[in-house]
């Protein structure tokens, strides 16, 4: 169900949605839809190679999750950009919440977008995991 | 001092243009894998990209032809800073023939908080269908830290 030109008026948003809590076996499935196999993300040993405590979550996993998010609201054939900046990490047990609000929208020649911020919460710390932007056409 | 391995010369390198093909089966599990239920990828047979599924373009280069690979960043080191696609119209559908370029956009410097100095490194993905038309770009910066975590 796509949100109307009506509703999506500035500040305006949908339910903030969780996530989670993230596995590892979450971690391993992007991957392997993804194509990235840093081993940072699933072997403990290179983890702690590289000084961390263990393995965390791949960025790309929570921005598809969020984009997940974003496209069962607006759809998917509609999205002109999307944009993320990676903040904190992720790890495994983190609960995720996502949430995106309509920054502004513009109408030109029956041209119709609305532009948005995005953001994705780590449940436990508080902390910021992304911090985003994206651009829908609205029909 | 920047990474000792990052070469500052790459910027502009630019990879020979490539195919890939846009697969249902393949959007079918990268869309389950971002944990979403949208009907249309398990029903449709020609379903819409998600949004960062042009990331899989992994899967049609090599390590000889990527060229961030070529620039040489230190994988223990490496965080994924940002990423951002641009659509200039509706995304791809499964059935469709993209070719793809790869060129390092941007090579800088910045002191870090904690990690010494970091190396950013920005690249630029262009997507192009059929008729030669841009569809889609792709911009990815990668850090590499001044050392590893601690």
């Amino acid at each position: 169900m796509s949100a109307t030109w009506e509703d999506l008026v500035e500040g305006s948003g949908p339910e903030p949605r969780g996530y989670g809590p993230l596995t590892r076996t979450d971690f391993v499935r992007y991957q392997g839809a993804s194509g990235d196999f840093n081993p940072i993300h699933h072997d403990e040993e290179f983890a702690a190679s590289a000084g961390y405590p263990g393995v965390f979550s791949v960025g790309m996993l929570q921005a598809g999750i969020l984009a997940t998010y974003c496209t069962e609201w607006l759809g998917t054939e509609h999205v002109r950009r999307f944009a993320v900046q990676f903040r904190e990490q992720v790890w495994p047990g983190d609960r995720l919440v996502c949430s995106a609000t309509v920054a502004s929208r513009h109408n030109s020649g029956g041209a119709r977008t609305v532009d948005l911020d995005l953001l994705v919460t780590r449940v436990e710390s508080g902390g910021t995991a992304i911090k985003g932007a994206a651009t829908f056409v609205v029909p | 001092m920047g990474s000792e391995v990052v070469d500052h010369d790459k910027v502009g390198l630019t990879d020979e243009a490539a195919t890939m093909p846009v697969e249902r089966g393949k959007i079918r599990e990268f869309a389950r894998a971002c944990m979403s239920d949208d009907p249309d990828y398990v029903e449709s047979p020609s379903p819409v990209v998600p949004p960062t599924f042009l990331t899989t373009v992994n899967f049609w280069m090599t390590s000889e032809t990527s060229p961030l690979a070529q620039v040489g960043l230190d994988l223990r080191r490496l965080l994924h800073g940002a990423q951002e696609y641009v659509f200039h119209g509706p995304p791809p559908r499964a059935g469709d023939e993209l070719t793809f370029r790869t060129r390092v956009d941007a090579i800088y410097e910045k002191e870090g908080k904690r990690g010494g100095t970091m190396t950013f490194v920005e690249t630029v993905t262009e997507f192009r269908d059929a008729e030669g038309t841009l569809v889609a770009e792709a911009r990815s910066t990668a850090i590499e830290t001044g050392k590893v975590a601690s």
